[in-house]
């Protein structure tokens, strides 16, 4: 007897040319994301360990580390770092853990579903912008409540935001996160056979919430743990949020880097990539925690249900669940409904509830910039999302046709861009492309965008595209489709509205990239964010509210697109309107 | 044996287990039909038989169809149509569409293709069908586009797996006759996979249990 | 091969063959300039300002025909840590970077890290017609010795709101006793923050009898003897501050969002036009006004440099002597485009230049050049390096 797969492997070779590129794909892309990276993370440590030929620094040793420790803000920076992180993750878990217990399935979820696009479209710094004017002193619902409720004629001198533990730094992740990782889960529960088991643990007596956590959670969690760990490492790190909500006595140790990073005195680059490995030892430290945290948990857990208790008075936890996630959606939405005010106000004074008159000055004085950002914007976001998709597909369909699926270790690989902090790669990969010679361009910065909207496109298209009955392959293959006539008319066509969605939100994550355009294209290339941004350190509220809509509507209208384009294509099949 | 689909010493394994192991042989215009509870195999085989099953699935042995060994051909080289339990209409595509993508490419012409999907539609009484919504049709007329659209691509042996399972007892009955009696008409072996006892009885052929 | 290339181009800089465009030859300039594309490098947080670079880039591009692009920054080190980033790549020629809008303490490290190209600032034509008496040949001690170029001038204003403070404090002592009275009502953007170390600079002049040491380097001084009536004033103007000093504004334009939410009365500004400019933009009430605090305040000057590298010197010099040109001077002193003070001997133009200048109106919470008097030097950068440091460490790490 003989293997007679691999017999008629050589004799049909010819018909299957395509599969010797596409076996590559996979590895294609993981050296796509591992390359940058490495590079990257190489061009920081050697700063950070005393070589910096170009500032004419060669003392190799722990110097700037030294350094480091000598600043007297470095405990609180690190607990900023780590604090902010690790509730603002566990927080935002909860938030979806709760909703999803408590509405999952009924009608009123969703209402909350419909709101997840225009949520997560709302570019971080602007949801900051928006909360941090909702909430000061001198913010909109003290302007409404003063002086009737609150006897206020001048804003009070309450430290609400900046305040020195992060709480409104917190509360704005959590806003922006709650949306991501509800996205995420619902994915996940897409593939847990939700409804049954739900059906089952309430005959057998559980509440709602209840039988959803013991039943239902354990399935969508390991499916969800490393988005959620993408977002620990994230709010970790992240700069443009804490800036605007944080305190600034010391700032996290992520803001604090970049702002050594561009300190005149060159010397304290060093202590910046000192920081930033810094900051990579505590994001891989906290993410060691968490694991451990969630083994904790899950002992706990079985037990708890083990234990049996079915937990029927869930009427106030549900109401509240709503009302946390309603609360954050609120205040995206609130703070951006008054930067649009903003973009056409006149002067407004506190405590008016409302400008003391319209005007669009603004939008005209920016029209001129925002044409030209909005084109180049655009071509970077469609072309690097177009990359980003080819490499996703190939690598699907090298999973489906030769069974190359990633393993756990590649999953981390295709994460890898999103767990190393931004900061503590972006620079050294900066000074490593101009040394292999590549000018910082459109073309440079459009590349570093598919580092971080790949594994975004991936996760979104990875689930529907599994979830795919083959069986229609198989019917396809019967009727004599070779496997590149089945990819492209039938299973291209069938999952045109997970293509457009992980689309939409591959055009999103590349127009919110605010370092990478920045680093990377040399300050040359401009987009809607790197203005945005730069504006945004101004201060200036009624340009941060033109540039807000504008970025908001850049990553919207592709979501409004991945909605609307299957159904006006698919209007007459109604075996696509589901699934 | 030359002609018809035949299994010889077939022998599947997974990791070196064997999971199914059987000699078979069914002759043109005759239904052989498989038998056995979940888990004995059932899918493996026609998985085998399609050339479906890769890595670390083994197949061994030789499965002919008229004489030819199918061993490592992909499955659209293989010639053998196939009809699942659900109808599988592409949801995509318009009735027509559905029945041209299994129209071969030798026939030339958008005219000709046309009449060719109009005439299938005739066949099997829906006759202006052509620009519906599958998703707009009735659990019987989906079988029959379903059948139709596996008939035209001039398949060599046909493979049914669970194929009436979905309906109720009227219609399986009905499909049933509709089903063997076109593949008897175009003497193809047919291979079914059932469950259902009166699937077997009303094939009038062989029957092999598995497990 | 890129290194190689580099090192090639290190060589010939060494060699001082490279062809670079020779000031001196202004026509060659010119020439050379027509067809280049110029990235100017600048602060990007002021919709006004950036009004005006587009505005200049029209200007130019009619005029020389050289495209002007404004890259945006958030902060302007940034534009340093590239050329630095291009240098240490080995990029000698052609860098992503022709001109920056520089402030003293980046062109003190650009300038000692051999980063700049120059000298070239004094060759310009409209050189001839700025006022040297105002400080345009130093920048914050630092002999500029034409490898800048000024483009406006700025002097240290207070900015009140007469609605609330009728009377304002006119010394930085008074300031911090007006502070102990109504706490909460004042600060300044965090230092490092430019005006916030300008802040603590205006403050240390009014404090020191004897302002002698500051234009020295501070190792040369007994700095903490000179600097503890400052930190003696500090220790009691934080606790009075907005928020008790527990935040700062992060930027000159916070601060001035924070006057206009009415949640603080009184801030600094480097721009005696500032505050005109902001009432026209309905950023302020027009109840502002301004004042220069008693003994003087700091003045210095904005200035635009050219990186070693930049791949298009001769289009950034055509910009930067537009800049100097009375047509461009005059429309950045209107508070109704920015504002911003002149750097040339108004009185010595000719007289259709100098009435571009006389049509302006001011605006009403614009000090005459009277008002302003003569502004103070800049002490030697090492002082503000120094005081950033201490000031970090005292109330910059502290809750």
């Amino acid at each position: 007897m003989t293997d007679v797969r691999s017999q008629g492997a050589a004799r049909h070779r010819p018909q299957r040319r395509p599969a010797r590129v596409l076996p590559a794909v996979p590895m294609l892309a993981t050296a796509f994301l591992l390359l940058p990276v490495g590079a990257g993370v190489l061009g920081t440590l050697a700063p950070a360990f005393g070589v910096l030929p170009a500032a004419g620094v060669m003392q190799p040793g722990l110097g700037a580390f030294a350094d480091l420790a000598a600043w007297p803000g470095l405990p609180d920076a690190v607990r900023l770092s780590l604090v902010a992180g690790g509730v603002s993750t566990l927080l935002s878990l909860a938030v979806v853990t709760a909703v999803l217990a408590a509405w999952s399935g009924t009608r009123t979820f969703a209402a909350v579903r419909a709101l997840l696009s225009p949520l997560l479209s709302v570019p971080h710094a602007a949801a900051a912008f928006g909360l941090a004017f909702l909430i000061a002193p001198s913010g909109w619902i003290l302007r409404a409540l003063s002086p009737w409720a609150t006897g206020f004629d001048r804003p009070p001198d309450w430290l609400i935001v900046q305040d020195p533990w992060g709480l409104t730094l917190i509360a704005g992740l959590v806003a922006k996160e709650v949306p991501f990782v509800m996205l995420m889960a619902l994915a996940a529960l897409g593939q847990a056979d939700a409804g049954r088991a739900m059906t089952v643990a309430r005959s057998l007596g559980y509440g709602r919430m209840t039988a959803w956590v013991k039943v239902v959670f354990p399935q969508v969690y390991r499916q969800i743990r490393l988005p959620v760990y993408v977002v620990l490492a994230f709010s970790m790190t992240v700069v443009d949020v804490a800036i605007v909500l944080g305190p600034n006595t010391p700032p996290s140790l992520a803001v604090q880097a970049v702002k050594w990073m561009g300190d005149p005195d060159l010397a304290m680059r060093l202590r910046a990539a000192a920081a930033a490995v810094l900051q990579l030892a505590l994001v891989l430290g906290a993410l060691a925690a968490w694991w451990l945290g969630e083994r904790a948990v899950a002992a706990l857990g079985r037990r708890w249900i083990a234990a049996g208790g079915r937990g029927r008075r869930e009427v106030w936890a549900r109401r509240a669940a709503l009302g946390i996630a309603g609360l954050s959606a609120a205040a995206v939405l609130g703070g951006l409904a008054v930067l649009a005010l903003w973009s056409v106000a006149g002067f407004w004074a506190f405590p008016d509830p409302w400008p003391s008159g319209l005007t669009m000055q603004n939008w005209t004085r920016h029209a001129m910039t925002l044409n030209a950002t909005v084109a180049e914007t655009a071509v970077i976001a469609a072309v690097s999302t177009l990359i980003a998709l080819t490499l996703a597909i190939g690598c699907l369909e090298a999973e489906m046709r030769h069974g190359l699926r990633l393993g756990a270790a590649g999953l981390w690989l295709l994460y890898l861009p999103l767990l190393v902090p931004q900061v503590a790669f972006l620079p050294g990969l900066s000074t490593a492309m101009l040394l292999a010679g590549v000018q910082g361009g459109t073309a440079a910065v459009t590349a570093a965008h598919v580092l971080f909207v790949f594994p975004y496109v991936f996760l979104a298209l990875g689930d529907p595209w599994r979830a795919w009955d083959r069986r229609y392959g198989t019917v396809a293959s019967a009727l004599g489709a070779g496997p590149d006539r089945v990819l492209w008319s039938v299973r291209l066509p069938m999952l045109l509205a997970p293509l457009l969605t992980a689309a939409a939100v591959g055009v999103s994550v590349s127009v919110g990239q605010y370092l990478p355009t920045l680093l990377i294209g040399g300050g040359r290339v401009q987009t809607l964010t790197t203005d945005a941004v730069a504006l945004a350190s101004g201060g200036d509220r009624r340009a941060i509210g033109v540039f807000a809509l504008a970025q908001t509507a850049a990553a919207l209208v592709p979501f409004a697109l991945a909605i609307g384009l299957p159904r006006l294509i698919y209007a007459r099949r109604g075996g696509m309107r589901h699934g | 044996m030359d002609e018809g689909l035949s299994l010889d010493r077939v022998q599947v394994r997974l990791n070196g287990r064997v999971l199914l192991s059987l000699d078979l042989a069914v002759a043109p215009g005759t239904v052989t039909s498989v038998m056995g509870p979940s888990g004995s195999g059932k899918s493996t085989l026609l998985g085998a038989v399609m050339g479906t099953l890769s890595a670390p699935f083994e197949v061994l042995g030789r499965i002919r169809l008229d004489g030819a060994d199918l061993s490592g051909r992909p499955p659209e080289a293989r010639g053998i149509g196939i009809l699942f339990q659900d109808d599988l209409l592409f949801p995509h595509l318009s009735v027509g569409a559905n029945l041209a993508f299994g129209l071969p490419p030798g026939l030339r012409g958008r005219a000709a293709r046309r009449a060719a999907v109009d005439a299938a539609l005739s066949e099997i009484g829906m006759a202006g069908f052509a620009a519906r919504d599958p998703g707009s049709l009735s659990g019987g007329q989906k079988i029959r586009v379903a059948l139709m659209r596996t008939l035209l691509s001039e398949p060599r042996a046909l493979l049914l797996d669970e194929p009436f399972s979905s309906l109720d007892a009227d219609l399986r009955a009905q499909m049933r006759t509709m089903v063997f009696a076109r593949a008897r008409a175009r003497t193809l072996p047919v291979l079914m996979v059932t469950h259902d006892a009166e699937d077997a009885a009303a094939a009038d052929g062989p029957v092999l249990r598995l497990g | 091969m890129r290194t190689i290339t580099g090192a090639l181009a290190a060589l010939a800089m060494g060699g001082a063959a490279w062809a670079e465009p020779d000031p001196a030859d202004w026509d060659a300039v010119t020439e050379t300039a027509r067809g280049q594309t110029v990235y100017w490098n600048a602060w990007g947080g002021s919709p006004t300002t950036n009004d005006f670079i587009a505005w200049v880039g029209r200007r130019v591009a009619e005029d020389h025909g050289v495209t002007l692009e404004h890259v945006k920054l958030s902060d302007t080190a940034s534009a340093v840590s590239r050329v630095l980033s291009e240098k240490q790549a080995g990029q000698h020629a052609g860098g992503a970077i022709d001109l920056i809008w520089i402030n003293g303490e980046n062109f003190a490290a650009m300038k000692a890290a051999d980063l700049l190209f120059g000298p070239w600032a004094w060759e310009l034509p409209n050189w001839a017609l700025v006022d040297r008496t105002k400080p345009v040949d130093v920048d914050f001690t630092v002999p500029t010795e034409g490898y800048e170029s000024p483009w406006a001038a700025a002097q240290v204003v207070f900015m009140y709101d007469t609605a609330d403070l009728p009377e304002p404090p006119r010394t930085v002592p008074a300031i911090a006793a007006w502070a102990a009275e109504t706490p909460g009502r004042f600060t300044y953007p965090q230092p490092p923050d430019f005006l916030g170390s300008t802040f603590l600079k205006q403050a240390l002049y009014g404090v020191v009898d004897d302002p002698a040491p500051l234009l020295d380097p501070a190792d040369n001084a007994d700095y903490d003897a000179v600097t503890a009536p400052l930190w003696a004033l500090l220790d009691q103007l934080t606790p009075n501050l907005w928020r008790q000093g527990r935040a700062y504004p992060q930027t000159g334009p916070r601060q001035i969002q924070l006057m206009a939410d009415g949640e603080i009365d009184l801030a600094i500004s480097f721009s005696p036009g500032e505050a005109s400019a902001a009432i026209a933009n309905f950023e302020l009430p027009d109840t502002v006004r301004t004042f220069v605090p008693e003994g003087g305040s700091i003045g210095n000057a904005s200035f635009v440099a050219i990186p070693y590298n930049a791949a298009a010197k001769a289009g950034a010099m055509v910009v930067a002597n537009f800049l100097l040109s009375p047509e461009a001077q005059a429309r950045a002193l209107d508070p109704q485009v920015l504002g911003y003070g002149t750097v040339l001997d108004v009185a010595g133009l000719p007289d259709e230049d100098r009435a571009l200048f006389d049509g302006i109106d001011l605006g009403i919470a614009t000090l005459s050049p009277d008002e302003l008097g003569t502004a103070l030097p800049e002490p030697h950068p090492s002082w503000m390096e120094r005081i950033e440091a201490d000031w970090t460490a005292r109330y910059g790490v502290a809750d």
